[in-house]
């Protein structure tokens, strides 16, 4: 494999104040590769994942992200208008909450062409005919292309924030819970298409969780956080089925089983 | 003959930080090689660690030292220090797998969860699912259940799809675990012929049978695990 | 500019307040707005809005903007949806002229500045004019981004796509974009505005006009202006091309085929009357001899005589 690193984290740490929220984490993502970064409340998985997404400047370390004209440059030494060009080209977010991310009082089709249009869309047809195959693609009905999220249940509007994300084709998506506070069989089908598109797509993704299934399903690579550190990191199924560290092997003990 | 594995001073050992850190050595200074065309009998008492060795040689568990060699990709890959998307790769392209419980992604009918490692190698979906249809109705698993997900199979059932996944490409080394427990007589052949079959293709072929009959008709020769004291 | 109150020697208007009813210091402090507004077309340069004698939403921007140009050498006409007699016209008219005793005129091509509320004059402005729009809400991304700081970045960096996906709703909604007034529009291919709620039957008389356009909202605090000969574009799809409204009718009074006509509703049976929305651009056409299909109509007549709206 002679392709580098899409993503380079050196010493990435945040502190608030006083207290280290995360500390000392460092990785290199490939193309293709999915990361799931797992741990409980307070793990700090959230603060790093805002500072690997350029949300948050982190008080130590880098993130090195691999430019299409610069290659591997500091995300946080870029100015403000190329971090957000690259926020919403070359890379997505997808927040635990899809409210957070949709305009609720912007029809379907309108908030998954939103993002063609600010990089410069000025066609229609083109715009709408885009918006529709998105939808299609994640399993929404297409009528509904004129319809408010608001209007919508919540897997649903999911589905509609990954849409309306991926539909510039991003290289890099990070993800925030992505199941979370969904019923299980929406999960279920949720992380089926999630599945699906990342291998589809060719995508690198980041993904926070607490929920061991979602990243046996979708990651290749595991990091555990506790405490703001990352405690243990390998291949997914080798981190759950031998964990090493402590607190990883807690964790996996303490998953119910159904 | 081409060396396919190569175990050089592997060592592992089990601690149990919930336990007490208890620890449980399986094996230490373990050496070993496989060459192509060979099958390899992993030989011990219950608890000798052959399942931990198998597993070790497809990268689900971590050795604590030495160096587990894998040819892949005309290159000798170091399983225990290898990156995570090498192991990825080699187990797409080098490293087949049987298993003795199915963990199934859930919702996929099963001749798509055999179809997928040819798929992901860029065969055709169509073309997969034909041979995957054949291979299983080698295995005695009839038409009807094909679109089925293996969920509610039987365990002998669950377990033929675990063969049929692991044999569909055409792999250079194939690890089996108990491929024939929970088997028939008459499923149990089919097995034999398809780990024969891959043997005569020149593929390393590392296993543990329980059954005394399989082991002589495919292993050429056997490796014999101690169980290890535990620590007091 | 025109004389300042202190070289002239005489301080016209009302002696109980200053020329122009706004303190010196306030009209300098507007002064400087407009100029760096018009050394950056579209911007909206924050300004310190004054108290003034009537509520904001009544016009206060334009008349502070106004109160800042305005000299004793001036001509002003003030109009109100085209028609120099309605109310707010009348009574802001009234009030230039007891705080500056400045001449006062309905004729566009008499006036050096014209104040406006909702429309631009049919006729051509020329360079020795200054047109002076009322804003109510200037910032054209309001509806579409409540955050303030993100507009003021979105203006920063040029990031106007937002904008399109109002547009797009309107299409998706209505098949065509419905905004019929204050329709957004690029200035100098760099920053986007709100021209004021005038009918986008007014957009195409902003690009490229001769007489500088000053926009002054006085709730919102802001100015902006558009430099004579600045070049002024209204957004569109390439498949949804902006348009102009068109009526089927001409003017009942002077047959005007081609300017923004009023509906005028005559009885309870519902008659009907359209005439132009400019009252000066319909007079002298009449004046000129142009006569509509209802101009010599007895209740026309009589309206006239009550000047029409």
């Amino acid at each position: 494999m002679t392709e580098g690193p899409l993503l380079r984290v050196d010493g990435l740490g945040h502190r608030f104040g006083r207290v280290v929220a995360c500390d000392d984490i460092a990785f290199e993502l490939f193309p293709g590769e999915v990361l799931g970064v797992v741990g409980e409340s307070g793990s700090g998985k959230t603060t790093l994942l805002n500072c690997l997404a350029g949300r948050l400047q982190p008080t130590t370390g880098q993130v090195l992200y691999d430019m299409r004209a610069t290659g591997l440059s500091d995300v946080y030494g870029l100015s403000e208008p190329e971090r957000r060009l690259l926020m919403r080209t070359d890379w997505g977010f997808v927040t635990q909450n899809p409210r957070d991310a949709l305009r609720m009082d912007i029809s379907a089709g309108g908030n998954v062409g939103e993002r063609l249009m600010v990089n410069g869309a000025r066609n229609y047809g083109a715009i709408r005919n885009g918006a529709t195959d998105w939808l299609e693609r994640v399993e929404l009905d297409t009528s509904r292309i004129d319809d408010r999220p608001a209007t919508f249940s919540g897997g649903m509007q999911q589905r509609l924030q990954i849409a309306k994300t991926l539909v510039v084709q991003p290289r890099l998506v990070f993800m925030d819970e992505p199941t979370g506070g969904l019923d299980v069989s929406v999960q279920a089908r949720l992380l089926d298409l999630l599945r699906g598109l990342v291998g589809d797509l060719g995508l690198s993704a980041i993904i926070v969780t607490h929920d061991l299934a979602v990243v046996r399903l979708l990651a290749d690579r595991l990091m555990v956080m506790r405490h703001g550190q990352a405690v243990e990191q390998g291949l997914t199924d080798q981190v759950l089925d031998d964990p090493h560290h402590a607190y990883t092997q807690l964790l996996v003990s303490s998953v119910l089983q159904p | 003959m081409t060396q396919m594995i190569r175990l050089e001073d592997l060592a592992k050992t089990f601690v149990l930080h919930l336990q007490g850190r208890t620890e449980l050595p399986v094996f230490e200074n373990l050496d070993l090689t496989v060459e192509q065309g060979e099958c390899l009998a992993l030989t011990g008492p219950s608890g000798a660690g052959k399942s931990t060795l198998l597993r070790s040689l497809c990268g689900n568990y971590l050795p604590d030292r030495g160096r587990a060699l894998i040819r892949h990709d005309g290159e000798m890959l170091d399983l225990v220090a290898a990156p995570p998307r090498a192991i990825l790769t080699a187990r797409r392209l080098t490293l087949g797998y049987v298993s003795q419980f199915l963990r199934v992604i859930p919702r996929i009918p099963t001749v798509d969860i055999v179809a997928e490692p040819a798929v992901t190698l860029g065969m055709e979906r169509d073309a997969a699912r034909t041979k995957a249809a054949a291979l299983l109705s080698r295995l005695n698993i009839g038409a009807e259940l094909h679109a089925l997900a293996p969920a509610t199979f039987s365990g002998g059932e669950q377990q033929r799809v675990n063969v049929a996944r692991g044999f569909i490409v055409n792999y250079p080394i194939l690890l089996l675990d108990e491929p024939t427990a929970s088997l028939d007589a008459a499923n149990r052949d089919v097995v034999v012929d398809l780990i024969l079959e891959a043997r005569e293709r020149g593929a390393a072929i590392v296993g543990i049978f329980h059954d005394e009959a399989v082991r002589k008709r495919v292993a050429d020769r056997t490796f014999d695990l101690l169980p290890q004291q535990a620590a007091a | 500019m025109n004389d300042t109150v202190e070289s002239s020697g005489k301080r016209p208007g009302d002696p109980a307040y200053n020329f122009g009813y706004l303190d010196e210091q306030t009209k300098r402090m507007i002064r400087r707005g407009l100029l760096k507004a018009v050394a950056i077309p579209g911007y909206q340069v924050p300004f310190g809005s004054r108290e003034m004698p009537l509520p904001c939403g009544w016009g206060t921007g334009g008349i502070q903007v106004t109160a800042a140009i305005i000299g004793p050498q001036d001509r002003l006409k003030v109009i109100d949806q085209g028609a120099d007699d309605t109310t707010n016209a009348v009574s802001i008219r009234r009030f230039f002229a007891r705080v500056t005793e400045v001449e006062t005129t309905e004729e566009t091509s008499a006036a050096t500045i014209i104040q406006t509320r909702h429309r631009i004059p049919e006729a051509d402005l020329r360079d020795d004019q200054v047109i002076v729009y009322q804003v109510p809400v200037p910032e054209p991304l309001r509806q579409l981004e409540p955050r303030e700081a993100e507009c003021r970045k979105i203006h920063a960096w040029s990031e106007y796509g937002i904008m399109h996906v109002g547009l797009y709703e309107d299409v998706a909604r209505w098949g065509e974009i419905a905004r019929t007034y204050d329709y957004p529009v690029m200035v100098n291919t760099r920053y986007l505005a709100a021209p004021s709620p005038i009918p986008k039957f007014d957009n195409p008389k902003m690009t490229g006009m001769a007489a500088l356009q000053l926009f002054g909202a006085g709730r919102e605090k802001r100015l902006y202006a558009i430099p004579p000969y600045t070049e002024v574009t209204s957004l569109d799809f390439e498949d949804h091309p902006f348009t102009v409204q068109r009526w089927g009718e001409s003017c009942g009074l002077c047959g005007a085929g081609d300017s923004f006509l009023d509906e005028v509703i005559l009885d309870d049976q519902g008659e009907r009357l359209f005439v132009c929305s400019d009252s000066d651009h319909c007079r002298k056409r009449r004046e000129e001899g142009h006569r509509g299909a209802l101009a010599g109509h007895e209740e026309i007549r009589a309206l006239e005589q009550a000047d029409p709206a």
